[in-house]
């Protein structure tokens, strides 16, 4: 019973992770239309960029979290200006799709090429210390609260961010139509590039935390979560900010849970036989939004 | 001097000339209707004003300023709305959420109160359903709606696209009595119809679109009387 609890809970503090990554490719597919198949590598950076500042600069924690993020969002930004914001209208909306994958593969080789292939090891972020219940049966660390915390916290300030903000009502506008957000004064390119902002902040959060959590680091650290995290957004909703909080939560259980009583090998392949399944029962995903429009 | 003018306007879209050398004006207080055959290039037009498409010759002018090369979202701002064709009125947020966008650029609180009171008194139906999902409005409702967001931001000049098309006799009828009151209480109107009979009823003044081209212009009790207007837009 104890060690099913220690495994729930550790599968919420890997959920929570994909949960925030997955709030990025949720958030830019709604307003912008878009997957950002590259923003699985936005976390590897954010992940280096942390790294970096407490090993070479010996930066406290929280400096080195605040410069990852900084780095993320500039990188975001740039990512879509240079990138995707060239293609916006292209005739088929597969040329940004490769474009994504394509800015993928280039980060990682931007890694390769600055950090080497070798794995690093991180150095966790988190110093409080370890929480025992049942008198030592179930160890909650330090890491797994802070993600957790990080996580609702994030969906709650997300949440009231667009909820009460003017910008957060212009997304909501962008997600709808663009033409008609335009003719009521909303700067469309503006709200999209704050989107990829917000979400390459919340990808090197995630970052830091997944590298604390499990602290090895190699170029393509990104990937697999940012894949997961893409199956999370889906899997709850695509477009809908609380479908991603969900879907991320039950997809890190359902792994981790697998991983402890099935099998670790058959892990992965349950995550995306769950999706299948989901998806074969309701095409848009947990909370996907089929709302009828009259005419 | 014209509150809206239009010169020479050549719009394309790829290689396809839709709107081949068209120039008009509106002055203050007119409603002016802008007629013609589906595919005229009626939409066209009023998308180059409000900046949703860039011409590739002419200019727009409004209030003496050269307004061709700004961008669609900072048009509202200068005093001008446009109530989209097909509505577009944001499905899935409320009533109230979609009026309130309509304010969007403006920033006084009291003052976005006070105009979302005249709306609700211009439309008692938005009041009612205020609280509902604007994609569950019925067609005449959403019309209501997307006149009601263009009038949040306060415009001086309130550019229409096919408020009647899809309604019913009544609605339709509704809704030109409204627009008519949008005019009698200070807003410059410029209708876009296919209803060339409606439109012609309440307008000013006219000017008939034929495949990018304005082919006739004039008043619109004129208009109404032209034996080639009556035969290829009246229907008689």
């Amino acid at each position: 019973m104890s060690s099913f609890v220690s495994y729930l809970i550790n599968g919420i503090s890997l959920g929570s992770v994909y949960a925030i990554i997955a709030l990025g490719y949720t958030m830019v597919y709604g307003i912008a239309k878009m997957l950002n198949f590259a923003h699985g590598d936005v976390i590897m950076v954010g992940g280096y960029a942390a790294l970096t500042m407490m090993t070479v600069s010996g930066a406290h924690p929280l400096v080195a979290i605040l410069v990852a993020v900084l780095v993320c969002t500039t990188l975001g930004i740039t990512i879509e200006r240079v990138a995707y914001r060239p293609l916006r209208g292209a005739a088929s909306p597969l040329a940004v799709l490769i474009t994504a994958i394509g800015v993928s593969y280039l980060l990682q080789n931007l890694a390769l090429l600055i950090f080497g292939a070798n794995t690093k090891s991180f150095q966790s972020v988190v110093t409080i210390p370890a929480v025992k219940l049942a008198d030592g049966a179930i160890n909650i660390t330090g890491e797994t609260i802070v993600t957790i915390v990080a996580c609702i916290v994030i969906m709650l300030g997300l949440t009231t961010f667009i909820k009460k903000t003017k910008a957060g009502q212009a997304m909501l506008a962008v997600s709808e139509d663009k033409g008609a957000a335009q003719l009521m004064g909303i700067n469309v390119n503006g709200t999209i590039a704050l989107t990829f902002a917000i979400g390459s902040a919340l990808a090197a959060i995630a970052g830091v935390l997944l590298c604390s959590a499990y602290p090895s680091l190699t170029p393509y650290t990104g990937a697999m979560p940012g894949i997961k995290a893409f199956v999370a957004a889906v899997f709850g909703g695509i477009g809908s900010i609380t479908g991603a909080m969900i879907g991320g939560i039950l997809l890190g259980v359902i792994e981790i849970l697998g991983k402890a009583y099935i099998s670790s090998q058959m892990a992965d392949a349950i995550v995306f036989a769950v999706l299948i399944i989901v998806l074969l029962v309701k095409p848009t995903g947990l909370l996907g939004k089929q709302i009828q429009e009259k005419v | 001097m014209a509150m809206l003018e239009i010169k020479d306007l050549e719009v394309y879209y790829g290689m396809i000339q839709a709107i081949k050398g068209v120039s008009f004006q509106v002055n203050e207080g007119e409603v002016i209707a802008l007629i013609g055959a589906n595919g005229a290039g009626k939409t066209t037009i009023l998308h180059t004003i409000t900046g949703l498409l860039s011409p590739k010759k002419g200019s727009v002018i409004f209030e003496g300023k050269e307004i061709t090369k700004v961008p669609a979202h900072k048009i509202v701002s200068l005093g001008m709305a446009h109530v989209p064709e097909g509505r577009r009125v944001f499905a899935q947020l409320s009533v109230y959420q979609n009026l309130k966008m309509g304010a969007y650029t403006r920033s006084d609180k009291d003052e976005i109160e006070a105009s979302l009171e005249a709306v609700y008194k211009r439309f008692p139906r938005l009041e009612e359903r205020k609280n509902q999902i604007a994609g569950t409005l019925s067609g005449g409702e959403q019309q209501m709606l997307a006149m009601g967001r263009a009038l949040m931001s306060k415009p001086r000049i309130i550019l229409m696209d096919e408020p009647s098309m899809g309604l019913s006799p009544i609605l339709v009828n509704e809704i030109f009595d409204i627009i008519q009151s949008v005019s009698a209480s200070g807003t410059t109107v410029l209708l876009v119809e296919q209803n060339a009979k409606k439109a012609l009823s309440i307008a000013d003044r006219a000017y008939v679109l034929e495949t990018g081209k304005i082919v006739q212009e004039g008043k619109a009790d004129v208009l109404m009387h032209d034996d080639s207007i009556r035969k290829a837009y009246l229907g008689e």
